[in-house]
């Protein structure tokens, strides 16, 4: 199991490839839909008005970001009341509703991966060829497990948003991950909708 | 009538915490189906690894604590307003507990309630009123994942080639599989209905799923769909979270309905490995939960 730390150089993204099993540690952020759909309109296309503490926000996870990882999940914390958080459960949640905005989140922030489950389509594999980047998998459901690698929460923006959808700033320490789209054009995801398209034929046709 | 608050808070924690043994049985059998070495073997090895340590920590297995959803069967003269309440409040205290994720959003202002508390409809709880002195409250906790790759089909599908037949329900069945990839959390479970109006035949689907794993329909014609469907399922070599393998779908379960002469639909919800239902009985002041 290869050793990654964040910020993530250029070089180690383009050694990933297809099937590696990772272990990532580091600084990181949550991201999901209300995230992704944020940034989109406010600072990518502009098509919002930044509004509230929106642009400090920004400056921050300009900082975080470069060179880091969004991690596409909505935990469940404790310490809500005390501002003392803590990950109680925290498995990825599925990424391909971030298709229409990953990629062009991926190039604005610099963003060296994301984490989900059930993998991404064409549009993002395209961005991590040209960012580049990677998308990890995690393994769905496992929540506990993974929480446990969550060694600290740093702290939290648009907690608005609610707590599954806000900006949880995090320090993992290996966290177990496997590469399904690398930086070079490879997805194990296209790979299976493809062959088990041919099956699900074969068997129509008896 | 006694408060049950407190053990339904009880039920929510081991719902959420505690995978029902016979879904924890097959997973286990499934794992020596993969490759040592394969991501395929890898995510069961993780997945069982999580089912012990949320057990021993009282935390939930997944982090998306789902839809709550209740079925009560009880006594006759049992006030439901009264216990629908105990189980609002029950939620909202599991919640603060952090054994559930606050998940009721508002869909028209996008705002997060904070307590699991939505409108009526959520938590979802049906009521059946029901011959003697037992009141049993099963839960499901279905998560968001799975439930969005859920397909309803309206037959004939031209698309597969499915006519108004069980060889046409078995081809869309087969569809929705290949389709939901890894996306709703494989190795899962499908709960299929046939007929009913649109509404009726998607909760059928998901009522099915109370029944435990292997169950099969009374039809023995039914059954041998059920069994052919799982198998072949398995061939499509998805296998758990899409990484491609032998164990795709766990089991499937199929109900059939009344339908009107002009409609034909299957529903097929699915329901990922997480397959989170436990259930209560209380029997005058011995309470019991399975």
């Amino acid at each position: 199991m290869k050793q990654i730390t964040t910020p993530i150089s250029d070089d180690v993204i383009r050694d990933l490839k297809v099937g590696d099993a990772v272990a990532l540690s580091g600084m990181m952020i949550t991201g999901r839909d209300a995230v992704h759909k944020w940034m989109i309109e406010t600072f990518i296309k502009k098509t919002r008005a930044p509004q509230g503490d929106d642009l400090q926000v920004y400056e921050e996870l300009k900082k975080i970001l470069n060179g880091s990882v969004i991690y596409h999940c909505g935990p469940v914390v404790s310490g809500l009341d005390t501002k003392e958080y803590k990950f109680v459960a925290a498995g990825p949640t599925t990424s391909i509703r971030e298709e229409p905005y990953q990629a062009d989140v991926m190039k604005h922030f610099n963003v060296k991966g994301v984490i989900g489950k059930g993998g991404m389509g064409a549009k993002t594999l395209k961005g991590c060829e040209e960012t580049p980047a990677v998308y990890f998998h995690a393994i769905g459901g496992a929540a506990s497990y993974i929480a446990q690698t969550v060694t600290r929460v740093h702290g939290v923006f648009k907690l608005d948003f609610g707590v599954p959808e806000a900006i949880w700033v995090i320090e993992v320490k290996e966290f177990p991950v496997v590469v399904t789209m690398d930086s070079h054009g490879g997805s194990q995801h296209a790979v299976i909708e493809e062959s088990s398209k041919k099956v699900l034929e074969d068997l129509l046709s008896r | 009538m006694r408060d049950l608050t407190n053990e339904i808070l009880e039920l929510i924690r081991r719902t959420s915490s505690s995978l029902p043994p016979d879904v924890e049985k097959k997973l286990r059998e499934s794992i020596e189906k993969e490759e040592p070495g394969s991501p395929a073997r890898g995510a069961l090895e993780t997945i069982l690894k999580n089912i012990d340590l949320s057990r021993a920590q009282s935390t939930p297995i997944c982090q998306d604590t789902g839809t709550p959803i209740f079925y009560v069967h009880y006594p006759v003269g049992l006030s439901t307003i009264k216990l629908k309440g105990q189980i609002r409040s029950a939620l909202a205290e599991a919640t603060k507990r952090s054994y559930m994720r606050p998940n009721a959003v508002d869909a028209i202002y996008d705002k997060n309630t904070g307590n699991n508390l939505g409108g009526d409809d959520f938590p979802y709880v049906h009521f059946e009123e029901v011959e003697g002195d037992d009141l049993t409250i099963e839960l499901m906790l279905k998560g968001g994942g799975c439930e969005n790759v859920g397909r309803q089909y309206s037959l004939p599908d031209n698309s597969v080639g499915a006519g108004r037949d069980l060889a046409g329900v078995r081809k869309v069945v087969l569809d929705a599989v290949q389709k939901a990839q890894g996306q709703g959390c494989a190795p899962g479970i499908l709960g299929v209905s046939i007929g009913g109006d649109r509404g009726s035949s998607y909760i059928k689907s998901k009522e099915v799923l109370f029944s435990e794993m292997g169950t099969r329909n009374a039809d023995p014609k039914i059954a041998e769909l059920e069994e052919r469907l799982t198998s072949e399922a398995n061939e499509m070599g998805i296998g758990p979270m899409g990484f491609g393998g032998k164990t795709t779908v766990l089991d499937t379960k199929i109900i059939g309905l009344s339908r009107l002469p002009a409609s034909y639909f299957v529903s097929v919800s699915y329901m990922c490995w997480a397959y989170r239902r436990r259930k209560m009985t209380v029997r005058g002041e011995e309470i019991t939960y399975d």
